[in-house]
């Protein structure tokens, strides 16, 4: 730097400052081609990922909406049945369907003597099929004395057996030599096919996995939801309009503010333990009911609703406030006519996303005894119930091979929620913020 | 008139401006003589719909306005005037108390609207604001509807109940803000919708709705054209029969269009209060004709 008291205008020193700054240039882009490119692998390599997961899932569960059944000629023989009026609910409910099944079975597939091989052909179709014929006699009760040719649930093996054998790798495993005889054999007569798996949505659990349903967690997952929100919602606005509106700045609502943010990041079976110890333990509420699940996800939920429903508020205009006070409303005026309504669409989206997260909760649910096997459907808030993640659990543990499809087809309802939750948040807040 | 008051107030090249201590400079050292401390002018009036003493006006600790004494008379427009930081916004803004929402300001000194003390304990702040209205430098029209703008006021000071009597409410002072014409048609229209100078009159007509007495207005056209600013000093004019008008401005011409009594604010203080006339043409004190002379501000 030869004369630094009198800097010439485009230079440093003896070089021209543009010949500098040209030499750093092409650094500077190559830098900057870079870092486009790392955003741009980043990006390929979540969305191949999730790619991976959305193919394995989807697979495996494309399977699970789907079931095998067996047409059967059935003969309604009243002495058989030991149905002599088929409108006396008693005797329906102690008919012998099963005989009617089994001699259906022996005359369709009369090669069959041997009584190990008989016992064999009577696993062909689900214990279902006798509860079917049941409820059919009883809706149709002219059936009786006839014959009709029926669709029923094949056994979960023989529904395993056949949709592999559709798909080209045939999964012999469970399935004799006789019993693959017999299925190519109702093939060839075409007295077997897949239909829609109708009671994955309309029964409860159950531990046949061709009658197991996800009705039961589906009922327990929207009723622990509603708990959560009609608990959650109202008190964390509550809360964050207090903290934003009312609330002095002082050491001890920063210590209140400080430990809401940490609350958020709290691992979820912690307000498992804590509901455990208070509501079970303390309270002594039954357990496994969505009252209890409701109370826990509230606990879970709250300081994600409080944060989200402060930024909300914060982010309504001061210019608004002013206008509503300087006219000679009071706080509380000000605050329900013109801040809350402004506020709503982010209190809202952030108090679905909050719903949307807590639908997917296992951990806490765990705890306070969600785990059960739970058959019946529940119908309040005080039935023992179970949710669906939990349920998915149940299933993705059960050995046997014809869950492991279903299990991905509960997946696949329960990401269907999810996104359908999600994508309600995002119409909200764009639909809600156009008005203003 | 109008030709004397461009011949005091020519354009004059930033060049010959002398040295002036910033706005923002440390305030307790007062840079002019004793002799400037007191108000220039006729700060005090007959029968005064306000009167001010002794008022300051501190944030935490900077002190942003000293020792105003002031009293405004009823029915008067009074316009006040200063360079960018004077303290005059702050200083209206203690007349409907809505300094109270900003935590660290504090108000000492006594403001009194009829001879009622209104820092005292015993003064309701909402019973305050209906009777001293206050309208934005930015419009900001609620995100109701136009009727539901106009009628929020009196519906929630209970002014009226019935629904015919609210329509009568919203059409008067529709009528009296000048825009009655323009929106009759379409009163469930979002205020949003409105031009900026309609929403600015949209304001206006709400402010007056709640039948104040008096009417601020902190720079109510600095966000508007031309020919808004016109209809609004048009309206000034007019509401000036019916209220006191009290208006923080910018702009000298417009002090000099719409005012009867100018105040001059400078570095906090209140340096001239006077006739409009007089203080754009012969003020009394030095600092008010270096500043309509365009000398600094």
């Amino acid at each position: 730097m030869s004369n630094t008291n009198n800097p010439r205008a485009g230079q440093v020193g003896d070089i021209k400052t543009i010949d500098l700054v040209r030499r750093s240039l092409a650094r500077r882009y190559r830098a900057e081609t870079r870092f486009r490119w790392y955003g741009i692998a980043s990006i390929a390599l979540g969305l191949f990922f999730l790619l991976v997961l959305f193919v394995e899932i989807v697979g495996t569960g494309v399977d699970g909406f789907r079931q095998t059944l067996i047409r059967l000629p059935v003969k309604w023989d009243p002495p058989l049945l030991e149905i002599t009026d088929a409108r006396d609910p008693q005797q329906l409910e102690q008919g012998n369907f099963e005989a009617v099944v089994r001699v259906g079975l022996a005359q369709r597939f009369p090669q069959v003597t041997d009584r190990r091989e008989k016992r064999e052909l009577h696993a062909l179709l689900s214990i279902d099929a006798a509860y079917a014929l049941r409820s059919l006699l009883q809706k149709n009760p002219e059936l009786l004395g006839g014959e009709t040719a029926l669709w029923l649930l094949a056994d979960d093996d023989v529904d395993t057996y056949y949709k592999s054998l559709l798909r080209g790798e045939p999964f012999t495993a469970r399935t004799s030599e006789a019993r693959r005889a017999q299925i190519r054999e109702l093939m060839q007569t075409g007295d077997i096919r897949t239909g829609f798996n109708t009671r994955l949505f309309t029964s409860g659990d159950s531990s046949e996995p061709e009658m197991a349903g996800i009705l039961g967690a589906l009922m327990g997952s929207l009723l622990t939801l509603l708990v959560t929100f009609a608990l959650s919602f109202p008190i964390g606005v509550a809360a964050a309009v207090y903290l934003e509106e009312y609330a002095p700045r002082n050491r001890f609502t920063d210590f209140i503010e400080v430990n809401i943010s940490n609350l958020a990041a709290v691992p979820s079976i912690i307000f498992g333990l804590l509901g455990l110890a208070i509501f079970l333990n303390l309270l002594h509420f039954p357990r496994s009911i969505p009252l209890v699940g409701g109370l826990v996800l509230t606990l879970m939920t709250l300081p994600t609703i409080i944060i989200s429903s402060r930024n909300a508020i914060k982010a309504v205009p001061p210019s608004i406030r002013e206008a509503a006070l300087g006219i000679g409303a009071s706080k509380m005026q000000m605050i329900l006519h013109h801040v809350l309504p402004l506020a709503m669409p982010g209190m809202l989206t952030g108090a679905i996303l909050g719903m949307a997260q807590a639908l997917g909760e296992t951990a806490p649910l765990l705890m306070i005894g969600m785990v059960a096997f739970i058959v019946d459907v529940p119908h309040g808030i005080t039935d023992p119930a179970t949710v669906l993640p939990v349920q998915i659990f149940l299933w993705s543990d059960n050995p046997e091979r014809a869950f492991l499809a279903r299990t991905s087809a509960a997946i696949m309802v329960l990401l269907a929620f999810l996104v359908c939750m999600n994508a309600l948040a995002v119409w909200l807040r764009k639909r809600l913020e156009r008005r203003w | 008139m109008h030709n004397t008051l461009e011949q005091k107030i020519p354009i004059q090249s930033p060049v010959e401006a002398p040295p002036m201590a910033p706005a923002n400079e440390n305030r307790t050292a007062p840079h002019t003589s004793a002799v400037d401390q007191e108000t220039a002018g006729v700060p005090f009036a007959d029968n005064p719909k306000f009167t001010m003493r002794d008022v300051c006006v501190f944030y935490g600790e900077k002190q942003a306005v000293f020792n105003v004494n002031l009293d405004i008379a009823e029915n008067e427009v009074i316009a006040m005037i200063g360079p960018s930081g004077c303290g005059k916004s702050t200083f209206l803004r203690c007349l409907n108390r809505m300094n109270d929402t900003i935590g660290s300001c504090r108000v000492t000194g006594s403001i009194a609207l009829d001879g009622e003390e209104i820092y005292s304990s015993g003064m309701d702040v909402v019973s305050l604001r209906a009777r001293v209205g206050m309208v934005f430098q930015k419009p900001n029209p609620f995100p109701k509807s136009i009727y539901d703008n106009v009628a929020y006021g009196p519906k929630i000071h209970g002014l009226c109940n019935r629904r015919v009597d609210l329509d009568e409410i919203v059409e008067t002072s529709l009528r009296r803000a000048g825009l009655w014409d323009e929106v009759k048609d379409r009163l469930e229209a979002p205020g949003t919708s409105l031009s900026g100078g309609q929403q600015q009159r949209l304001c206006i007509a709400r402010t007056i709705a709640v039948s104040p007495e008096v009417i601020l207005m902190d720079e109510p056209c600095s966000a508007l054209d031309p020919i808004a600013t016109a209809r609004i000093e048009e309206l000034i004019a007019e509401l000036s029969r019916n209220y006191t008008i009290a208006i923080v401005t910018h702009s000298m011409q417009q002090a000099a269009r719409v005012s009867h009594r100018t105040a001059y604010f400078h570095l906090g203080r209140l340096i001239e209060v006077n006739p409009t006339q007089k203080v754009f043409t012969t003020p009394d004190h030095h600092l008010t004709e270096a500043y309509i002379t365009g000398r600094f501000g």
